[in-house]
C-alpha cells in the first residue's frame, strides 16, 4: 500500500477565489452569508445564502468554453487551476496515463437545468441550446478537468448528497493507495443557488432565514453555499521524489450508511464512519486534535453529529476542538467536504484553528469546544473531516502532518 | 365540507388511518405521523387552504403555530385563512 499526501489546494468560495484569501477569512471568522441576489427572490421565503460575489466567467474563460461550462464547472475548473499550479505538476507520457480526477457534487449543472425549464416551461420556447446536456450532466466538471490537464486515467463523478466531496476525496485516496493511479484531483463543487436550487430546500423546512448558527442553541436550520475545493491527491514516493511541497497526508477514510431514514441523521451510523476512518490511518483517538465538522446548523445533524464524536472519542472528545465552518462559507452541499478540507490544512500547516462563527449561546447536546467565534492558535498533528448526507450516508477523512 | 373536516382528511391520509380514528385532542404524535409526515402534513394544509403556515422543522414552536393536538392545528388554520389578504 502506497502513501498519499496532498501536494495541491485551490476553491472558488463565498469567502474568496483562492486559497489563501479563504484562509484569511478562516482567520477573520468572516462571514460570506447575506441577502440573496438572483432571479425571482421576491418569491422565495428563504433571502440569504452565501453567494460567490462578482464571479465574471469572462475573466477566466474564452466564449466557446462558457457555453459549455455551468457555473459548477466554472468554479471546478478555477479551483483545479489552482491547485495545479501549486502541485507544479505537468501531466505528460506515463504520469498522463496514470492520473485521472474524481469530483463530487449532489446537482451538477442546476443553474442550467434551471434556465432551460424556464426558457420551455415559463417562456414557451421550443429550442433549447444545443450544449444542454453536456453542461448539466455531473461528469462536466471532472471531463473538463482532465481535458484541460490531459488527465488520461479514471475520471469520473460521485453524487451523495452533502458527502459527495467526501465520498471522491474518500475514492481517489484508496486509488492512489492502492496503485490505482498516481495522482488524482478530486474534490468537489455546487452551484444551485438558483430559484429552483432555493426553492427545493426550502419545501423541505430547514433552512434559516436569519444565519447559520451551527451548535449554538439558537441554531434555526441550515444556510446554502456554493462554491469548489479541488485538490492534487499524489502518491508519496512520486511527491518526495520530484521535491514536490507536501500540505497534509492523506491517512484514512472511511464511509457507512445508517440504514435508517432517508432524512434525519442518526449517531451510530457516524459514530462508525469516525472510528472507521481513525482504525483506517492506525490514528488512536488521542492524536486527533481537531475536526471539522459537518455542522450544518440544524437541530437534528449538531446534535446527532456531537453524540456520535462524544462516543467515538470518549474522555478525548473534552480535549479536542472541533468546529464548523459552513457559518462563515454557507452549506455548498456536495461540494462543501472539499471547501471545509480546506480549513484541515490550515490547522495542521498554519496552526491555526477556524472558528465556528455565529455562535451565541451554549446547548447541552452540543457541549464540545466548538471553537466559539474565534479562531485559535493550536499545533494539531492529526485532524478529521466529517461529513454525513442525506440518505443516511456519512464519510470521514483523516488527515495528518507529514 | 368544514375546514376541521378537511384538516382532519389531511392528517387521517398521512397517517393512513380513517377519518374517525382522528379525534379533536389526538396529537400527531399518538397517530404515528413522524417529522417527515409533519412536513408533509403542512405542505398538504398549505396547498388545501392557499395558506402559508411558519414552520421550521429545526424549532416546531419556532413560528407560532401550535401543533399541539388536531384541534390545535384546525384553530390555527382557521386564523390562518381569516388573515389571508383577500
Amino acid at each position: 500500500m502506497r502513501r498519499v499526501v496532498i501536494t495541491g489546494a485551490g476553491t472558488v468560495n463565498a469567502l474568496a477565489t483562492d486559497v489563501p484569501g479563504t484562509f484569511a477569512a478562516f482567520r477573520e471568522g468572516r462571514c460570506a452569508i447575506g441577502p440573496l441576489d438572483i432571479r425571482d427572490k421576491d418569491r422565495l421565503g428563504v433571502g440569504i445564502g452565501a453567494q460567490v460575489q462578482g464571479w465574471t466567467p469572462e475573466a477566466h474563460f474564452n466564449r466557446q468554453q462558457i457555453a459549455l461550462y455551468d457555473r459548477f464547472t466554472q468554479f471546478s475548473l478555477h479551483a483545479a487551476r489552482e491547485a495545479i499550479t501549486q502541485s507544479g505538476l505537468v501531466f505528460e507520457d506515463q504520469l498522463s496515463l496514470t492520473s485521472g480526477v474524481v469530483l463530487g457534487t449532489a446537482g451538477g449543472g442546476v443553474n442550467t437545468w434551471d434556465e432551460n425549464y424556464r426558457a420551455v416551461y415559463e417562456e414557451g420556447k421550443n429550442r433549447v441550446h444545443p450544449f444542454v446536456v453536456p453542461r448539466l450532466m455531473n461528469n462536466a466538471a471532472a471531463s473538463h478537468i482532465s481535458m484541460e490537464w490531459n488527465l488520461r486515467g479514471p475520471t469520473f463523478s460521485v453524487s451523495t448528497a452533502c458527502a459527495s466531496a467526501n465520498h471522491a476525496m474518500g475514492l481517489a485516496f484508496q486509488m492512489v493507495r492502492s496503485g490505482a493511479a498516481t495522482v488524482m484531483l478530486t474534490g468537489g463543487s455546487e452551484a444551485m443557488l438558483c430559484f429552483g436550487g432555493i426553492k427545493a430546500w426550502e419545501g423541505l423546512r430547514v433552512m434559516s432565514r436569519t444565519a447559520c448558527r451551527p451548535f449554538s442553541l439558537t441554531r434555526d436550520g441550515m444556510v446554502q453555499g456554493e462554491g469548489a475545493g479541488v485538490f492534487v491527491f499524489e502518491d508519496y514516493d512520486h511527491a518526495r521524489a520530484r521535491g514536490a511541497v507536501i500540505l497534509a497526508e492523506v491517512a484514512g477514510f472511511a464511509m457507512t450508511s445508517d440504514a435508517g431514514d432517508i432524512v434525519m441523521p442518526q449517531a451510530a451510523g457516524a459514530e462508525r464512519a469516525i472510528t472507521g476512518a481513525l482504525r483506517d490511518a492506525r490514528l488512536n483517538p488521542s492524536d486527533v486534535g481537531y475536526i471539522n465538522a459537518h455542522g450544518t446548523g440544524t437541530a437534528a445533524n449538531d446534535k446527532t453529529e456531537c453524540a456520535a464524536v462524544a462516543h467515538a472519542f470518549g474522555a478525548h472528545a473534552d480535549r479536542l476542538m472541533i468546529s464548523s465552518t459552513k457559518a462563515m462559507h454557507g452549506h455548498c452541499i456536495g461540494g462543501t467536504g472539499a471547501v471545509e478540507l480546506l480549513a484541515c490544512l490550515m490547522a495542521l500547516n498554519d496552526g491555526v484553528i477556524a472558528p465556528t462563527i455565529g455562535y451565541e449561546e451554549p446547548d447541552p447536546e452540543c457541549a464540545l469546544d466548538v471553537v466559539p467565534n474565534v479562531a485559535r492558535q493550536a499545533r494539531v498533528d492529526a485532524v478529521l473531516s466529517n461529513a454525513f448526507a442525506f440518505g443516511g450516508l456519512n464519510a470521514v477523512i483523516a488527515l495528518r502532518r507529514v | 365540507m368544514t375546514i376541521r373536516d378537511r384538516v382532519i382528511a389531511i392528517i387521517a391520509e398521512q397517517a393512513v388511518l380513517d377519518v374517525a380514528d382522528v379525534a379533536d385532542d389526538s396529537t400527531l404524535e399518538s397517530l404515528g405521523i413522524d417529522s417527515l409526515g409533519l412536513v408533509e402534513s403542512i405542505f398538504a394544509i398549505e396547498e388545501a387552504f392557499d395558506i402559508t403556515v411558519p414552520f421550521n422543522a429545526n424549532d416546531p414552536s419556532q413560528g407560532g403555530f401550535d401543533l399541539t393536538s388536531v384541534s390545535a392545528i384546525v384553530a390555527g388554520v382557521e386564523r390562518l385563512i381569516a388573515e389571508r389578504p383577500a
